[in-house]
């Protein structure tokens, strides 16, 4: 809300609440939480750092943690998180070369950074599960 | 601060009901209003009208309902054919020009709201002083030091005419910069798509001469680099124009005049 608008008693039209959610923009919220949820994740990671440097005793504790079903979702959403991020982050930087940005190049472009999130967390996983 | 909800006097609430005289094949169109005087909130009031005795477009219904139903509905509109930009509004969840967007293209009832994020003077009337202002901070004429060539025009190649293709259309409706959740963020600093694919189509005119203090007046952490490529600006323009490739190009420019 700008100064004027708090003066003149005019009204602020409707915006998040009237706009119809585009594949754009949704893609580009994402990106920011996802962001957002790598910074938290960070957190997560320095805990495993600090669990190894604190010996056995806390290693494990960090790792029955970790092994449990609310560790392993957070897990899966930081894997997630990570994915989306890299990918559309390189569709970012393919944006900056000035090009992408025709609408049907753009949807493309978004799906597959939506698809290759789901392939690469998938392989991940697999990758994951079958090593241990 | 992105403040995402809408200020206490700015709440939508329930408006009146106009059902249609008689029946036929009728549409409910849901439109926004507000009025300075009575001191009221805004509210929605839902009108029916017969599609089988109105033009085609969303303008025609508009049109219709200020005529034969509520002489108070008021709206901007001119040339009903795409070309002056005024009477773009939120039709069905999108920005775009009622005089362009086809009833049919709608499915079922038809919300209508002005352009989002905007001081709303009457119903769909939006206040446009500072998407203007912020065009003429751009200075959106040519600017040139070497002298006029004399007996003829400053001339142009086709090649560099064929630059100013999908810029010079524009019609500063303001669909696009009302679109982009970063100018309804920082709407005041931020100069939005369509003033800075205006910029961009200045800075390209081969006849133009002042293309670095233009990029200087637009290297700015909010100005210019408030766009982060959400894109909903290229997906509304209703002429098909893409303000975010502009915005690409002038980010290019910026870098290139450093490296160079």
């Amino acid at each position: 809300m700008s100064q004027t608008q708090q003066n003149s008693g005019r009204p602020l039209s409707p915006h998040l609440s009237v706009y119809k959610p585009q594949i754009s923009s949704t893609l580009s919220i994402l990106h920011r939480a996802t962001g957002v949820a790598l910074a938290v994740g960070v957190l997560v990671l320095a805990w495993w750092l600090v669990a190894i440097a604190g010996g056995a005793e806390a290693y494990d504790q960090f790792m029955v943690c970790m092994s449990s079903i609310p560790g392993k979702l957070v897990l899966l959403g930081f894997t997630v998180a990570l994915n989306y991020h890299l990918l559309n982050g390189i569709r970012h930087l393919y944006w900056d070369t000035g090009r992408g940005f025709e609408i049907d190049s753009l949807h493309r472009t978004g799906w597959m950074v939506v698809i290759g999130t789901a392939l690469l967390t998938v392989v991940e996983w697999a990758l994951a599960y079958g090593m241990v | 601060m992105a403040e995402f909800r809408l200020p206490k006097n700015s709440r939508v609430g329930k408006g009146t009901n106009h059902p249609a005289q008689q029946g036929g094949n009728t549409r409910k169109f849901n439109i926004y209003r507000w009025n300075p005087d009575d001191g009221n909130n805004p509210r929605v009031d839902t009108y029916e009208v017969n599609l089988d005795e109105c033009g085609p477009m969303v303008l025609d219904a508009l049109i219709k309902i200020k005529n034969e139903i509520d002489p108070s509905l008021t709206f901007r509109r001119s040339c009903r054919e795409g070309i002056c930009g005024s009477c773009a509004m939120n039709i069905d969840g999108t920005n775009t020009l009622a005089c362009t967007k086809g009833i049919d293209e709608v499915k079922g009832e038809v919300a209508i709201y002005p352009l989002p994020h905007m001081e709303v003077v009457k119903d769909l009337v939006p206040d446009l002083t500072n998407f203007y202002a912020q065009y003429a901070s751009i200075q959106p004429w040519m600017q040139t030091e070497t002298p006029v060539p004399s007996g003829r025009e400053r001339l142009q190649s086709q090649e560099d005419r064929a630059k100013l293709d999908g810029l010079y259309e524009c019609i500063l409706c303001a669909c696009c910069s009302t679109s982009c959740p970063s100018y309804w963020w920082n709407g005041d600093r931020y100069l939005g798509p369509a003033v800075l694919l205006q910029a961009y189509r200045w800075l390209i005119d081969s006849r133009d001469e002042a293309a670095g203090e233009r990029l200087d007046n637009l290297e700015d952490p909010f100005r210019l680099y408030r766009c982060h490529t959400i894109m909903n600006c290229a997906k509304t323009c209703p002429k098909g124009l893409n303000p975010a490739k502009a915005i690409a190009e002038i980010k290019k420019m910026m870098v290139e005049r450093k490296v160079a």
